[in-house]
Parts: structure tokens; C-alpha cells; sequence
């Protein structure tokens, strides 16, 4: 029944090339919808966003294969970004090299978009100009006469609006049939370096290739090629030289195409002007950025409890459901305090993760992003970041894993890594458990000069001391890290627009997703590591244990069924209730000192026992050094495992582990363990190490490498160790 | 017509590009539209003083001192 003929689909490779904000991502996103994933391109930092989509022309269908390449203003790359789109559209032998080229252009700003176009014309491939924001144009007075501008440009143009989707029909017509290389090209690059220039056109004969692909040809060459260096330097070639004439000569013959087809605007642009006079001013346009600040930080922190805390009850249903309706075992003990307890450790953070960057894309959308930077760089560049490395640093206050996530707008590679490393400092939501419960065991609940909690004014001095410690920590950097390229701040002030919601929800779904499957794999492994060191220990003595437990909990299992007939008398019935019930208070008290036992004979607890040595300067026994382990699950497992040790209350309530801690003494001298000055040792080092298995991994997944984790593991646990030395030896 | 940097530019105050005075600056200034010839207008400066916004080719391009300071222009001539 194969019949080739008829049924063949049309496989089309389509590369979207744009400026930044000329509405390509919008653009991508209504040819695409959900069917867009998310991949690496090889070796870098950069996403690769694709998507296939099917469609029925007539009779034949046209299986179109997206790729969203990343903004850029240029063939000529600035970034990692820029290097990644330039890469796919210039090497053949790519394998995301397209069929044809989709090149999005603003129609309010036709002039730069134009630079781009024409670039991308020269370089010889089948393309199309999309002409979005057409509307916008027309609204602005910009009038386009689409017609004459193809015959000119010798490529099919396109009016859309991505946004209200028109012309969007038109637009994939036109991909599914254009095959043609355009009808000439867009600027005479034999004038400019000829030499050069002719030397690689005789060296790449065999390739046939044309003028400005040679060109281009010699620029990359020259910047990778040590032999080519020196030959095309002897043919008097300069990168910078050719580059400002080729874009001297590109301007030249956009400004004869605007000239003959766009009738001048009558220049609108008020609102903007007007909303910028608050925005960029220089004391409300900081009281503003406070107050929306505020307000993010507000809404994660307290919009997000509920879903979290849904999700916890939800984690707790299935594994409680497991736990009654599977044989107890290590199969079950595994699933449930193994995998489930990871997994919900993963999912716990899309609450915050979602309201990041529902934020986000609202606030890079409507244009305000861009004024962030504008009004702050001057401060962040200080301490060696950029304007960009504002948002991310605040986020961090509620959780480092979505504000590292949020570091992609920072194109400049030294100012995203200092960003990186440093936004774990600032105090996240997860350490205030553990900071809560080291404050009121030690800081006297009282009031300060009348109107100040004392416990609340070092609550808020754990994060003052989060916040300055991450700008100190950016400063050394800056003189460490060597910096790849040149930090730049020469970009384009968007005007203001209505954020897309399409454009807001695809932008969450894309990071979600992201860490789903790239973090909550290295999350879930630690997970199940952490869960083996706490649930096996070496030798007989940890088994004894461990069937002492069972055989206990059977005898507390086994309890008199106080419903059946049999009690009629309802007096006595209720004594033996109540020796029932003490009954059950012995075995519970036997079983938590028998739990605690069990913990200290584990992996973990050994381990506890091993660091000791290492922590003892810093005021903390090998109990203390089974939290440190466990908190690497999250900083706030330190209460649960607080609970666990010394067999006291749950991490809901903190009061009865507290109580326990306070009256802790140290075998040998007598003296409490909880002073003072371990406390306070605690509170810093939680300041400063990186007890963080999702923050380490999502800093692999946003550098690629191993490397930066590490070395960001190692710093802040370095710094934690040396402050809480300094302190306990001080205080004690 | 005397010339001047782009630095020395009060906020509303056009001038016509003459001349771009860094070689790597000037590539990136030139992709953004910067050409010598076209008119820039100084929109505003950051409250900070750096960096500032020009209107040029119809948009905000903003950028720092720094950067500004590698722009040659000639004022134009207010009446």
C-alpha cells in the first residue's frame, strides 16, 4: 500500500534570525505554539529553541522544522549568543543549517533591522523578510510600501503582526514554496578589502562561493586561524577597518531603500517619553524599582507558600498511600523516603520558579527590564556586573534557583558568571527555618529601645549580612575572573508595550521544564544517595538496631481493639484506654532514643562522626555534622534532622526540638552544646556554605560544566568554615 | 560648528555625528545605527550619570560614558 508519490511531506528547515525586541520570539512562538522544545547548542551556554510543525497546503503537506536562533543585531558576533546564531547560518556542514531563512524585522525601527537583512542576503541563502509590528507602524505613521521593498531587496517581504497573528497564513505560504537565492545582492563587498578578499575566493575556488561570504570568510578565519592571520594581514586586511566600512557602506544603501519606500513618520514617541520621565528619574525612578522590587519578592515569597505547601501535603498523601498499601520493606522504605522524598524536593520549586519568571517576562516584555539596567549599571558595574545582574541578585533573596536561571539576559560571559556565583549568598527562603530556630534558641526574646524585636533585628542582619557578603564576593571576583569580551551597554531602550501573555506563559513553561529534567535529575541522584547514607549503616550493630525498631513498633502496632462488644463496661473501658495510651507514650519515648541510635550507627552518621575533627573548631559535635550532610538535600532538612537526633517533636513544630537543643550537654564536660557561640558559628555557616543540591545544579546546567559548581562549592564552604572559626573562637 | 563629544551633549540637545573615534567601539556603534552624519539627540542621562540615552534612527540606544566618549560630533546650531 505504499504509494511514495502521493502521501510525500515536504520537510522544510527554517532558521528565525532577528534584532532583540523586533518581536521574533513572539514571532516563533504563534508558528509554533507548544510544539516547541528546548535543547543545547554543542559546547555553549546557549538554548536551542526548535519545533515541528505540520501543515496542509492544498494538496501537499509541509512538515516545517523551526529553529529559534538568539537575537542579535549582526553577523558579526559580541556574544556567545550572537557567535551561536551566526554559526548555524554561515557552515554548511551544520546540521541546523536551514533550508530557508526567516528574517524578522521591526517596522517601527526598519533601519537597524535592515543592517541585519541585508547581511543575511549577502551571505547568499534562500530568505524571507517577515515585516512584523506592521500595525505598531502603521499606528506610528510609518507608511511601507511592502511591494516595492521586495522587488528592491530581491527577497519576498511579508507584513505580520505576530502579535494579533495576521498575516500569518500569508507568511507560511511563502516558507513552504520559497527556494530561490535572492535576486541580488545587497551590497558591492568586492570594494572593501579586496585583497583579502580575493585571496580567499582563490583559496575556496572548489566552494564557489561569493564575495561577502568571503569576507566574512576572512574575518572568521582571521580570528581562528593563526596562518591565515598573517597572510591576510600581509593582504592589508583589519577585522575593525572592514567591519566600520562594511557597515558604512550597508547604512548607505539602506538609507537609498527607506528613501524609496517608507514614507517618514511624523516621530511619536510620547507615551514612552512620558512614562520614562518617571521611570528613569533620579528619585522616583529608584522609589519605583523599590516598590516593584518589593513586591516580586513579596509575591514569591508568600504567593508561593501555597502551592508549596499543597504540594507537600500532596507528596505526603501518595507516600502515606504507599506506605499502607505496599509490604514494608527496603523496595518501599526506598520508593517513599528515597525517590518520592527527592522528587517532591524537585517539584517543591516550581511555585517559585513559575512566579520568577512570570515576573520576568512581564518586566522584559513591557520594556521596563532595560531602564532597570539603565538606572542601576553605574552601581553594579562597581563590583564588575552589569545593569542586568540586578534582578537575579534580589530574586535571590527568595530562592537562587530561578534567579540563576534568570542570568541569561546578561550577555557579557564574566558579569553572568560573577552573577552566578555570588546570588547563592543572598539569604534565601529556605534558610529561614534553620535561621528561626538557631535565633530563638539563643537570642533573648525581648524588645529593643521599645520598638525593635531583638530576635527580628538578627533575623534581618542575617540578611544584611547575605546581601553585603555577595557584593564583597563580586568585587574580589571581578579582580580574579578573567573576562572573556567586552562588557558593553550599548543596547536599545525598548518603548513600553503591554506584556504578551502567550509570550509570559510559554517563558515559564520553557524554564520549568528546563529544570524538571535537566536539575531534578542531579536532585533526585543526591536524593537517593542522601537517603541510602541515613537508612544503612556498616556493621551487626547497625542491624540490631534496626530489627529492635521493627520488633518495637510491632508491640506498638499490636494494640487492643477498644470498639468490639466486648467492652461493654464503658468506665472500665476507659482506663484500659488510658493504660493503653501509656503504654504507647513508653514505646514512643524507647522509639525515638532507638531512631536517634539508628541514625548515629548510619552511613550518615558515621560520617558525622569522621568530620567531626574538621568541625570541632567551629563549635559543632558529630551531630551537628549529620545536619550539615543531610541539609545538602535543602537547608531547611537541618530541622528535620534536628527532630530525628534527638528524637524530639517534627520540623511542624519547632518549639519541642528547641526545648530538646537547649538542654543538650556535651558528654565529657558537661557544659551545653547549644552555647552562644555554636549557635551563632551555625547561623553564619548556614549564611555562607552552599548546602544546596538544586542551586549546584542548576549552576551545571546554566554553565555547561561541572567546573563552576565545584568551584562555587568550594569557595562558599571555605568562607562558612573560616567566618564560623572566627566566630565560635571569638565568642566562646 | 565646533566639534565635540558626544559627553559634552545637555539633555535635548541634537548634534550630527562626525566621527567615531575607537576602532572596536565604533563596529558596534555603527551596527546600531551610528553613523557619521545621522542626527543624535541626548534624551536622558541615568540618574547616576552614567550611562545616558540618544534618539537615534527613530529609537533609544543608550550606552556609557565610556562609550560615548569615543563619539565625535558637531552641535547643531540651536536658531
Amino acid at each position: 500500500m505504499e504509494n511514495a508519490g502521493q502521501k510525500s511531506v515536504l520537510k522544510r528547515k527554517v532558521a528565525l534570525i532577528g534584532n532583540p525586541n523586533s518581536g521574533k520570539s513572539t514571532l516563533f512562538n504563534a508558528l509554533t505554539g507548544l510544539n516547541q522544545r528546548t535543547g543545547n547548542f554543542p559546547g555553549v551556554t546557549v538554548d536551542k529553541k526548535t519545533a515541528l510543525v505540520r501543515k496542509q497546503f492544498g494538496k501537499q503537506e509541509v512538515e516545517f522544522s523551526y529553529i529559534d536562533l538568539p537575537g542579535t543585531y549582526s553577523l558579526y558576533a559580541k556574544s556567545m549568543d550572537e557567535e551561536v546564531a551566526t554559526n548555524v547560518l554561515v557552515d554548511k556542514s551544520n546540521p541546523d543549517f536551514p533550508d530557508l531563512v526567516l528574517i524578522v524585522a521591526d517596522a517601527t525601527s526598519l533601519k537597524r533591522s535592515l543592517f541585519l537583512a541585508g547581511q543575511i542576503i549577502d551571505l547568499n541563502l534562500p530568505c524571507v523578510l517577515a515585516l512584523n509590528m506592521m500595525d505598531d507602524a502603521q499606528k506610528a505613521g510609518i507608511s511601507i510600501d511592502v511591494q516595492r521593498l521586495s522587488n528592491r531587496l530581491g527577497i519576498p517581504v511579508v507584513p505580520v503582526s505576530a502579535r494579533n497573528k495576521t498575516g500569518l497564513e500569508e507568511l507560511e505560504q511563502v516558507l513552504s514554496e520559497h527556494n530561490e537565492l535572492p535576486a541580488y545582492r545587497f551590497l558591492d563587498a568586492a570594494s572593501i578589502s579586496w585583497p583579502a578578499v580575493n585571496l580567499v575566493l582563490k583559496s575556496f575556488a572548489a566552494e564557489n562561493i561569493k564575495e561577502y561570504p568571503a569576507l566574512y570568510k576572512a574575518h572568521q578565519l582571521f580570528a581562528t586561524d593563526e596562518k591565515w592571520r598573517e597572510q591576510l594581514a600581509d593582504a592589508g586586511f583589519s577585522p575593525n577597518t572592514a567591519q566600520a566600512e562594511e557597515s558604512l557602506l550597508r547604512y548607505g544603501v539602506i538609507a537609498r531603500h527607506l528613501e524609496a519606500c517608507v514614507g517618514k513618520a511624523t516621530g511619536n514617541a510620547g507615551f514612552t517619553q512620558k512614562i520614562d520621565r518617571w521611570i528613569t528619574h533620579k528619585v522616583w525612578g529608584y522609589v519605583i524599582f523599590l516598590l516593584i522590587m518589593l513586591a516580586v519578592f513579596q509575591s514569591i515569597f508568600y504567593l508561593a507558600e501555597y502551592p508549596m505547601s499543597w504540594i507537600e501535603s500532596g507528596f505526603a498523601w501518595i507516600q502515606e498511600l504507599i506506605l499502607t498499601s505496599f509490604p514494608e520493606g527496603v523496595l518501599t522504605d526506598l520508593i517513599v523516603n528515597g525517590l518520592l522524598a527527592g522528587l517532591s524536593g524537585v517539584v517543591i520549586f516550581i511555585p517559585q520558579i513559575a512566579l520568577l519568571f512570570f515576573f520576568i517576562a512581564m518586566l522584559e516584555d513591557s520594556g521596563y527590564m532595560a531602564r532597570v539596567s539603565f538606572i542601576m549599571d553605574k552601581l553594579m558595574r562597581k563590583i564588575g556586573l552589569h545593569g542586568r545582574s540586578v534582578i537575579p541578585l534580589i530574586s535571590g533573596m527568595a530562592c537562587a534557583v530561578p534567579a540563576i536561571m534568570g542570568t541569561r539576559t546578561i550577555s557579557n560571559w564574566k558579569e553572568r558568571i560573577i552573577t552566578i556565583m555570588v546570588t547563592p549568598l543572598m539569604s534565601c527562603s529556605a534558610r529561614l527555618p534553620v535561621y528561626t530556630l538557631l535565633i530563638s534558641l539563643v537570642i533573648p526574646d525581648k524588645m529593643v529601645g521599645g520598638i525593635f524585636h531583638l530576635q527580628g533585628l538578627v533575623l534581618m542582619g542575617m540578611y544584611v549580612l547575605g546581601f553585603v557578603t555577595a557584593i564583597a564576593a563580586a568585587w574580589v571576583m571581578n579582580k580574579i575572573i578573567k573576562g572573556k569580551g567586552r562588557s558593553w551597554f550599548i543596547m536599545e531602550l525598548p518603548v513600553y508595550r503591554m506584556p504578551k501573555w502567550s509570550n509570559v506563559f510559554y517563558l515559564i513553561y520553557e524554564k520549568v521544564k528546563i529544570f524538571l529534567v535537566d536539575a531534578g535529575k542531579v536532585i533526585l541522584a543526591v536524593a537517593v544517595v542522601l537517603w541510602f547514607m541515613v537508612s544503612f549503616g556498616p556493621g551487626d550493630e547497625f542491624k540490631q538496631n534496626q530489627s529492635r525498631i521493627s520488633e518495637m513498633e510491632d508491640v506498638l502496632e499490636n494494640r487492643v481493639d477498644f470498639t468490639s462488644d466486648k467492652y461493654n463496661d464503658h468506665e472500665f473501658r476507659d482506663q484500659l484506654i488510658y493504660m493503653d495510651s501509656l503504654k504507647a507514650d513508653s514505646i514512643n519515648a524507647a522509639l525515638s532514643i532507638l531512631n536517634s541510635r539508628q541514625l548515629e550507627l548510619s552511613y550518615a552518621g558515621r560520617l558525622g562522626k569522621i568530620i567531626e575533627p574538621a568541625i570541632a573548631p567551629l563549635g559543632y559535635d558529630w551531630k551537628i555534622g549529620i545536619s550539615l550532610i543531610t541539609s545538602l538535600a535543602a537547608r531547611e532538612v537541618f530541622v528535620g534532622t534536628m527532630a530525628t537526633i534527638y528524637g524530639a517533636g517534627d520540623d511542624e513544630n519547632i518549639v519541642p526540638i528547641r526545648e530538646r537543643m537547649a538542654v543538650e550537654k556535651h558528654a565529657d564536660s558537661g557544659l551545653p552544646v547549644y552555647s552562644f557561640a555554636t549557635a551563632v558559628s551555625l547561623l553564619i555557616f548556614y549564611a555562607f556554605a552552599l548546602q544546596c543540591i538544586s542551586t549546584i545544579a542548576i549552576v551545571k546546567r546554566e554553565t555547561k560544566s561541572w567546573k563552576w559548581p565545584a568551584i562555587q562549592f568550594t569557595f562558599m564552604g571555605a568562607l562558612a568554615w573560616v567566618a564560623s572559626f572566627i566566630t565560635y573562637q571569638l565568642l566562646k | 560648528m565646533k566639534a565635540d563629544k558626544l559627553t559634552s551633549l545637555r539633555p535635548g540637545e541634537k548634534a550630527i555625528i562626525h566621527s567615531l573615534d575607537d576602532a572596536e567601539i565604533s563596529v558596534k556603534l555603527l551596527e546600531m545605527g551610528c553613523t557619521p552624519g545621522e542626527e543624535v539627540t541626548l534624551e536622558k542621562v541615568a540618574p547616576l550619570g552614567d550611562p545616558i540615552a540618544v534618539r537615534i534612527a527613530g529609537y533609544l540606544l543608550s550606552m556609557r560614558l565610556s562609550e560615548a566618549e569615543t563619539v565625535t560630533i558637531r552641535k547643531v546650531a540651536s536658531n
